[in-house]
């Protein structure tokens, strides 16, 4: 406890300074479901090993001690966790759970908005074109999901290039990447430590349909050309207010796609998964141990109990409370009986 | 198909869909889902010479272009539901685009004039 509890801080820490370089460099799809794995593992074991050490601090409290009847004394010899530590654990978990609601509320509120928008959209089919000059183009989460896509968009490409668009867009429908993005926002409402990696995963999710419209098109250059001439039109069309906001995620691509795609390696991948069941194993050590602690401080009460009762109550036993646990108790039982 | 008609400057016949399309699909075949996108309404066709010319029917009302632009205000958040071809650029980025394709511009361009 005294060490394992910490250990899950230190693998967010590490993953989250390490995973968004890495990511980048690696084939999109296996980086982007390894970005979702490492931070719903890392989001647990965040508030696991709050949650224990925020638990250490609050167990200390006599009238909660009484509830739970345990040995306030039994505890604090034998607590390994500072009361500031525990108090400030009880505040983060706390501001975490209460941003995680907000962010989930607002999550669910845009999703059904867009799927309300896919089912108003005109047409039948996935595509949507918007009369429109300003070039704009995204998926829409739905229930079928849609592409949208304006007119104003679709002539500053060229045939291939269209083509590109609409099957980046397709591919972001299909492996239902708005479920990702909401995974990385709500670990990251969490903890604000995850937020590299959300902003790591929303570039992870465009590389992997970029790849996926290069397989389908058979061309990475013309993808390249399309993603390139898309953001270079809407960049003429409104200048964005809030610049650099996305630090080149657009030339990344760019470049990425004019080069060979990217080699598979297994080493980041084996790397982090190590990291992830460290942390797994880790919260389950600190688990166990608070468990056995908060086991040994109930018995200390138990043990404390029947000897100053034991004597005036010997009689009335029956009534003593089931108050002590299992076998210690039911030893004590027996004994008097006999 | 309806991508292409939209990025046409006017309306098209069937022959002239069929050759701003990437796959190799054949005449019979853009003939057919030409008609099945007008039974649906989703283009609209004129008699021009012997055939058809056709063009993608028009939101009038036009309330769609507002609405997707409306979804679009007030990203960061909504982001996590809509997935954008493409995010802003910053002038620093726009100057590496702008060299990056160049480098590169040789078979775009070209394939552009092809068609």
């Amino acid at each position: 406890m005294l060490i394992s509890v910490y250990v899950p801080f230190v693998v967010t820490a590490t993953l989250t300074v390490l995973a968004p370089r890495m990511v980048r460099r690696l084939p999109p799809r296996p980086a982007a479901w390894a970005l979702a794995c490492a931070a719903l593992v890392t989001a647990v074991g965040w508030t696991g090993s709050l949650a224990l050490l925020a638990f250490t601090g609050v167990a200390q409290i006599p009238q909660i001690a009484e509830e739970g009847r345990w040995s306030v004394a039994a505890l604090r010899a034998e607590d390994p966790v500072y009361l500031v530590v525990a108090v400030g654990s009880a505040l983060v978990l706390t501001a975490g759970i209460v941003s995680l609601g907000v962010a989930a509320i607002r999550q669910a509120r845009h999703l059904i908005r867009a799927r309300r928008e896919c089912a108003d959209l005109p047409g039948e089919i996935e595509l949507a074109v918007v009369d429109d000059d300003t070039p704009l183009a995204f998926a829409l989460p739905g229930a079928p999901g849609r592409i949208v896509v304006s007119r104003g968009m679709l002539r500053c490409l060229g045939n291939d290039e269209r083509e590109a668009l609409l099957a980046h867009e397709r591919a972001h429908l299909r492996g239902r990447h708005h479920l990702f993005q909401g995974l990385w926002r709500l670990t990251a409402a969490l903890n604000p430590l995850l937020r590299p990696l959300a902003a790591a995963g929303g570039f992870v999710l465009e590389r992997w349909a970029d790849e996926e419209a290069a397989e389908r098109v058979g061309d990475r250059t013309v993808v390249a050309h399309a993603v390139g001439r898309a953001a270079l039109a809407s960049a003429g069309a409104s200048r964005p207010t809030a610049l650099a906001v996305t630090g080149g995620a657009v030339p990344q691509r760019v470049r990425a796609l004019l080069a060979p795609p990217p080699a598979r390696r297994r080493l980041p991948f084996v790397t982090g998964g190590l990291l992830l069941a460290v942390c797994c194993a880790s919260l389950a050590n600190a688990a166990s141990d608070s468990d056995h602690m908060m086991d040994s401080a109930h018995r200390v009460l138990c043990a404390a109990h029947v000897s100053t009762a034991s004597a005036p109550r010997a009689a009335d036993d029956q009534r003593e409370p089931d108050f002590c646990c299992g076998g210690h108790d039911r030893l004590q039982r027996g004994r008097h009986r006999a | 198909m309806l991508a292409a008609l939209w990025a046409a400057d006017g309306p098209l016949p069937a022959r002239r869909v069929r050759e701003r399309l990437t796959g190799d699909l054949a005449y019979t075949t853009v003939l057919t889902i030409l008609s099945r996108l007008h039974d649906k309404g989703m283009v609209v066709r004129h008699r021009e010479g012997r055939g058809y010319v056709y063009e993608p029917a028009r939101d009038e009302a036009s309330h769609t272009a507002q609405r997707m632009r409306s979804l679009l205000e007030g990203i960061p958040d909504r982001e996590a539901v809509l997935a954008r071809f493409v995010s802003e650029l910053s002038a620093q980025d726009e100057h590496v685009l702008h060299q990056l394709l160049s480098e590169h511009g040789g078979h775009g361009e070209g394939e552009r004039r092809k068609r």
